[in-house]
């Protein structure tokens, strides 16, 4: 009954020709571009690899098998548990977690100044400078990363030169490289939100607690943090969930030692070409960090309602 | 917190850039006076607020509060407390703890904050309202919240940037009297900003008008009323009529103006003009149109004025009737509603006189724009 009322208002609003419109762009971007590949990946691994031969035959059957295979590795292995796959799983989402955290450190006074300085020119600059780098191909972007740290590139460069350290320092395989270049993949998803919302935030109220008697570290904790939450639970989600997804920079950037999850869902799909594992890889994957963004969201109190402020 | 502590501006000039926003201010506010600034928009008074809260320094002059020099205090540090005009409660925040704020600071425990909060929630009559949300309050509460959680911080200066101006007329009216009761309840200064000559006259002991960052006149709002100092004040405060002319006698306190347009009139030369004015300078005259009386005066007294009915509106408690006199001059005249079905017919002729003390003379200066 109220949906139809929705509806009947939608269509009052828009017009029949404008309302079917937007609701078939929509339709078909939730359904045919979202929810059904997303199906056939989850149907994907929940059957075993065959050869084209036996599809549809007596041993194409839905099996947990891939999923057992990330727990307790491939059957007949040594180890109990498959500890080299779940170490790495781990190791993603603990990575990812940290990147988010230094990019709400460093986008906060960042997001606070370009908020609060009510639009003047040199601010308006300064978003353009932020932005004219996200011109450049992500891919791109990753290998002038990966030159820079490189042995002989600008910083080790720089830091021979002033005598800091006298051999190159190997931040491709310590992975600093890796968080730089994660850090910076997606650092604007988390200072546009926190802008947006801080600029919502009415001077008036820090001028009032200021007054008051208010130091700035409490004016921040009490007035504008949580005025910014939702701003920065929604780039904290994007940060996070694209960080821990992320390809480009693990292949480009990453040490050789150390994987990022991603890299064995492409190594399932692309190397191996077993779809089936990775398939299982990534819903393992994209459960998990919904699940973990969901629970950090109740933690912290944030509705899901705010976050599409 | 009885005898309330004074707040006085020295010299002061506010500058920004080439700007001059407020220029030469000179103001003592007693303490525990209702003070308020009373201009058009754009005329200072809110800077000046500002500066008194320290918000803004001064770029010359001095501002004291209580005899201390307030330079280089910030407003945190300041014992002084802002309304501002759209209030900025915390909307975050619940009704207690936007009044406690000011104690959450000082490192007060939450049971000693909820029970201060409990007994301003009392002085507002909005007892048990403090677990709400301040959205959850009508416009009125939400003022009074404002109020209570200024006086929370026992400040010696309640500065209040136009708070009334979003609220409904009928809420407006009784926040004012609320206000002022406040305000003799505490006993503390009160320094209030407004456009509204209504305010400013109603609450106030002393009332400084300004206009384009100077201030024209301090005084208590009945003298601001009765004895404006210049052609700006007349015309801001109030209603009035306005004859411009030169002045052709002076009597003492007395002198003739002769208008463009109205014949020669007499009227008494405001207070701070008397001595000052020469026959031959350029002369304004105001009569309030409740000055204006039906009938004639003798021929000699020079306070007759005849005019032509344009229009006549009913007010309710009174008429307002708008005539043109001689040479197009408009003219407005306010009869009291003492039970008539009219006051007059459009086109009537009308011969109007006055009490020459009533209207006043001073030089020529800018007016209120309309």
């Amino acid at each position: 009954m109220k949906n139809n009322m929705i509806f009947a208002q939608f269509f009052k609003n828009n017009g029949l020709m404008m309302g079917s419109l937007l609701i078939g762009l929509v339709g078909f971007w939730v359904i045919v571009l979202v929810i059904l590949p997303q199906l056939s990946m989850l149907d994907y691994s929940f059957r075993y690899n065959l050869p084209p031969a036996e599809l549809g035959g007596p041993k194409d059957v839905y099996t947990l098998h891939n999923y057992k295979h990330l727990l307790y590795g491939a059957e007949g292995s040594s180890g109990t548990y498959n500890t080299v796959d779940l170490m790495v799983f781990v190791r993603t989402i603990i990575a990812a977690m940290l990147v988010t955290i230094a990019n709400i450190l460093m986008c906060y006074p960042l997001a606070y100044y370009l908020g609060q300085s009510k639009g003047s020119g040199f601010v308006r600059l300064l978003v353009v400078l932020l932005i004219i780098p996200y011109w450049i191909n992500e891919i791109l972007r990753a290998f002038a990363l990966r030159i820079i740290f490189g042995d002989s590139g600008l910083i080790n460069e720089v830091l021979m030169l002033t005598h800091l350290t006298t051999e190159p320092i190997d931040f491709i395989r310590q992975d600093i490289a890796l968080y730089a270049g994660l850090g910076y993949a997606y650092i604007l998803l988390m200072l546009f939100p926190m802008y947006n919302v801080i600029e919502s935030l009415d001077r008036n109220q820090i001028e009032a607690a200021r007054d008051m008697g208010a130091s700035w570290a409490r004016i921040h904790r009490r007035i504008v943090i949580p005025h910014a939450k939702p701003g920065i639970a929604s780039g904290a989600t994007m940060v996070f969930m694209l960080s821990a997804g992320a390809l480009a920079a693990p292949q480009v950037l990453g040490g050789p030692s150390s994987l990022w999850f991603t890299q064995l869902v492409y190594q399932w799909f692309n190397d191996s070409l077993n779809w089936q594992q990775g398939a299982a890889y990534a819903m393992v994957l994209l459960l998990s960090t919904i699940l973990i963004v969901l629970t950090l969201m109740r933690v912290f109190k944030v509705n899901m309602g705010d976050i599409g402020k | 917190m009885s005898s309330g502590v004074a707040v006085d501006l020295e010299n002061v000039w506010i500058k920004f850039g080439d700007f001059v926003a407020v220029r030469e201010a000179n103001v003592s506010i007693n303490g525990g006076d209702f003070f308020s600034f009373l201009g058009p928009s754009g005329c200072g008074k809110t800077t000046i607020l500002r500066a008194v809260s320290g918000f803004l320094d001064p770029s010359e002059g001095r501002v004291l509060i209580g005899g201390n020099d307030m330079a280089g205090i910030g407003p945190n540090k300041r014992p002084t407390a802002l309304i501002f005009q759209n209030l900025a409660l915390f909307p975050l925040m619940k009704v207690w703890e936007n009044i406690a704020f000011s104690m959450e600071v000082t490192g007060a425990s939450a049971g000693e904050r909820r029970k201060r909060a409990d007994e301003l929630l009392d002085m507002i009559a909005l007892e048990g309202q403090g677990d709400k949300l301040p959205s959850e309050l009508s416009g009125g509460q939400k003022q009074r919240v404002a109020i209570a959680r200024a006086l929370c911080a026992n400040p010696d200066v309640l500065l209040l940037d136009e708070p009334l101006s979003a609220l409904d007329l009928k809420l407006r009216q009784h926040m004012r009297t609320e206000l002022r009761e406040i305000q003799q309840r505490v006993g503390i200064t009160f320094i209030y900003i407004t456009h509204d000559q209504g305010e400013a006259l109603t609450m106030s002991d002393n009332v400084a008008v300004m206009k384009a960052g100077v201030i024209d006149q301090i005084d208590s709002g009945h003298n601001i009323y009765d004895h404006p100092s210049t052609p700006f004040v007349a015309s801001f405060v109030g209603e009035n009529n306005v004859f411009r002319g030169k002045v052709s006698a002076v009597n003492g306190n007395e002198a003739v103006i002769s208008t463009n347009r109205s014949g020669d009139l007499l009227a008494r030369i405001t207070p701070t003009q008397v001595g000052k004015m020469n026959v031959g300078d350029d002369a304004m005259m105001f009569i309030r149109p409740e000055a204006l009386e039906l009938g004639e005066a003798k021929p000699s007294a020079k306070t007759t004025i005849s005019a032509n009915v344009i229009n006549e509106e009913f007010e309710g408690n009174s008429f307002s009737v708008f005539l043109e006199g001689d040479g197009g001059k408009s003219i407005k005249m306010s009869v009291p509603n003492l039970g008539q079905d009219n006051i007059s017919a459009r086109g009537e002729n009308l011969s109007l006189h006055y009490d020459a003390s009533n209207a006043v003379i001073m030089p020529a200066g800018d007016l209120a724009s309309e």
